[in-house]
């Protein structure tokens, strides 16, 4: 049995990655993710790996794409306004069906926003987030040992099926320490004939891109990728649900909203209120299949969220509509308190009971 | 203009696609030349730009990749980093790689990054039908400077070589014309020479060939290349201007 070990969320992050096979990381300095970097930083150099401190986001993440292109395991790390500045390698990523993983510990927006945790990142990540006609797989964490297990996990199904994978994480999950259960190192070779590796005079060349000058060529290409998309929708949904099975109430809530969730959904059973949550784990593909059903039986849904209100529109939508869903929130930075979302409860659960 | 003898074996049978006269073509076959002559075929990527250039993953026969705007330092960064023993080169042209890859360019050079830069001054934006570069001469007429480049409110053109030659990062760089014979064979020179170095792990080395775009200059093919050496040319000096290891920087 592996043994357990505190660490950072951020640092759970970067030493799973490497356990994964990666052996390249590219980064620009910003808060707050920098954990991310300095962990690489140090372990790098020592295993034989690369690290790079880019001279911008844009940079990082073409040099990203350089590496991907090869077929080797690559990542990114920065927080909101990098991930914005990535957005045009992470289409070009899409675009050229390359595995990678980027990672964005959120902090609020827009603009320079502020430094605090925050989700109001989600549409940017579920919607795409650069141009053009393509989604990433997105995983939201909601415990150090969640970063660390999704990050081996997101570099699996990167590579399966040539899509580009994002973690969604906050600054509180990143900072935060906790017990964790490291992966095992595994020993990855790429074996990934599309790769640029060199000819070696035996092969036809092959070409990383994303360019197709004649309309039908680049529809059938659209189509063949969304082809992959459909297969990633009907397989890898994950998600949490709990004390869903005489739930009334169902909150919606991810990531670090999610922990704020539970402590309220306990207090409001102790006052008798049936309320359970779900979870989604995977943003992208959203976890349709359990609000569709959950919409049957219960009569309200709350959307926690450390935003405006993005994923409520996923709520929205794969309950159909069919029952009331409210926003609870708090943005900017701020996080909702258990308070808040347990009086949203109350409120949903009509007041009384 | 270069002899035609026998296509390089660096290069697919695709038709170019290049307008008539376009320089671009020669520029291709002395690349292709280099990689040939260097026996390299089998291990380089290069890296196409967006530009008039951005097909040229279909002609060269090596593995190719094809980088964002202004993005292909960055992108060779990454291949080389993770593939040190194979070649790595770039193809940029002017707008790719000093207007909107500027940072990309500079850094790469700065870190020494051991790739070759093929980098295209044509003095315009080529493949978008002709707008002002930020090599574009004073007073050049192109679509976005219509009344000539007024440099009192667009400013000056970059003189790329020179500015990277003040770093002290990079191993070797030398501007290049292929506008007439004895031209062609000292860019072929200079562009083996950044292939080479970057076999022997010398690091960062860059090519700037002056290259002409008659479609939109305006002009005939021939009158393109006397534009070359009556303007170009004077504005952008020909030579070496940086090589570290020869230990010496002259122009
Ligand atoms: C981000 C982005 N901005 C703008 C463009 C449009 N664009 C395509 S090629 C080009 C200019 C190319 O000029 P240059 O690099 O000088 O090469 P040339 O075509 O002259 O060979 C531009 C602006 C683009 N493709 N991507
Ligand atoms: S537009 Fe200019 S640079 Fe482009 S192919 Fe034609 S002549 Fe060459």
């Amino acid at each position: 049995m592996a043994e357990k070990v505190l660490m950072k969320g951020n640092e759970a992050i970067a030493e799973a990655a490497i356990r994964a096979g990666c052996m390249h990381y590219f980064g620009y300095p910003i808060t707050p993710q920098t954990e991310i970097a300095a962990y690489m930083a140090k372990r790098m150099p020592k295993i034989g790996g690369v690290f790079l401190q880019a001279e911008s986001e844009i940079a990082a993440i073409n040099m990203v794409y350089g590496v991907a292109g090869t077929g080797l395991r690559v990542m990114t790390s920065s927080s909101s306004p990098g991930v914005s500045l990535k957005g045009e390698g992470i289409s070009y990523l899409a675009g050229s069906d390359l595995p990678a993983l980027i990672v964005n510990v959120q902090r609020g927006g827009p603009g320079l926003g502020g430094i605090q945790p925050s989700q109001s990142d989600y549409f940017q990540a579920t919607r795409g987030g650069g141009h053009g006609d393509y989604h990433l797989i997105v995983m939201a964490p909601a415990s150090v040992q969640e970063m660390a297990d999704m990050t081996a996990k997101c570099f699996d199904l990167s590579d399966k099926y040539r899509v580009p994978a994002m973690i969604l994480a906050d600054g509180t999950l990143g900072q935060m320490m906790e017990p964790v259960v490291l992966p095992e190192p595994t020993d990855y070779k790429p074996n990934k004939p599309w790769a640029v590796t060199g000819t070696e005079c035996k092969r036809k060349h092959n070409i990383i891109n994303s360019l197709y000058l004649k309309p039908e060529q680049l529809e059938q290409t659209n189509f063949e990728r969304y082809e992959r998309y459909k297969a990633i929708e009907e397989n890898e949904p994950l998600w949490e649900e709990f004390m869903m099975e005489d739930a009334e109430v169902c909150v919606a809530a991810f990531g670090i909203a999610a922990r704020v969730s539970k402590n309220a959904i306990m207090a409001a059973r102790a006052e008798g209120i049936k309320v359970g949550m779900i979870r989604p784990i995977t943003l992208w593909p959203f976890p349709k299949k359990p609000f569709k059903a959950a919409a049957d039986k219960c009569k309200a849904f709350i959307s926690v969220e450390l935003s405006m209100g993005q994923m409520i529109e996923d709520v929205q939508l794969a309950t159909e509509c069919k029952r009331p869903v409210t926003l609870c929130n708090r943005t900017g930075g701020m996080i909702p308190s258990p308070e808040e979302v347990l009086e949203a409860i109350k409120k949903a659960a009509g007041g009384n009971k | 203009m270069a002899v035609v003898f026998q296509k390089p074996k660096s290069l697919t049978d695709a038709p170019l696609h290049y307008c008539p006269g376009c320089t671009h073509g020669i520029i291709h076959r002395l690349v292709a030349e280099a990689i040939d002559e260097l026996q390299i075929e089998g291990k380089t990527i290069g890296v196409a730009p967006v530009g008039c250039a951005v097909m040229a993953y279909d002609y060269f026969a090596c593995d190719m990749v094809e980088a964002a705007h202004g993005r292909a330092p960055a992108v060779a960064t990454g291949l080389k980093r993770a593939l040190p023993e194979n070649i790595i080169f770039t193809y940029q042209g002017d707008g790719d790689l000093a207007s909107i890859g500027m940072a990309e360019t500079v850094h790469a050079a700065t870190r020494n990054e051991n790739i070759t830069v093929i980098f295209v001054n044509n003095a315009i934006y080529g493949m978008t039908g002709g707008q002002m570069a930020p090599t574009s001469l004073p007073g050049q007429v192109t679509q976005t400077s219509p009344y000539g480049r007024d440099t009192a409110t667009v400013g000056f053109p970059i003189r790329v070589s020179e500015m990277l030659a003040t770093l002290d990062g990079p191993e070797f760089i030398q501007r290049v014309a292929v506008n007439n014979v004895k031209n062609v064979n000292a860019a072929k020179k200079a562009i083996k020479k950044a292939f080479q170095n970057q076999i022997e792990g010398k690091g960062f080395s860059l090519i700037e060939v002056v290259s002409s775009c008659p479609t939109n200059w305006g002009m005939t093919p021939k009158k393109a290349l006397e534009w070359v050496e009556e303007k170009m040319i004077p504005y952008y000096p020909l030579g070496v201007y940086k090589d570290r290891s020869a230990n010496k920087e002259e122009k």
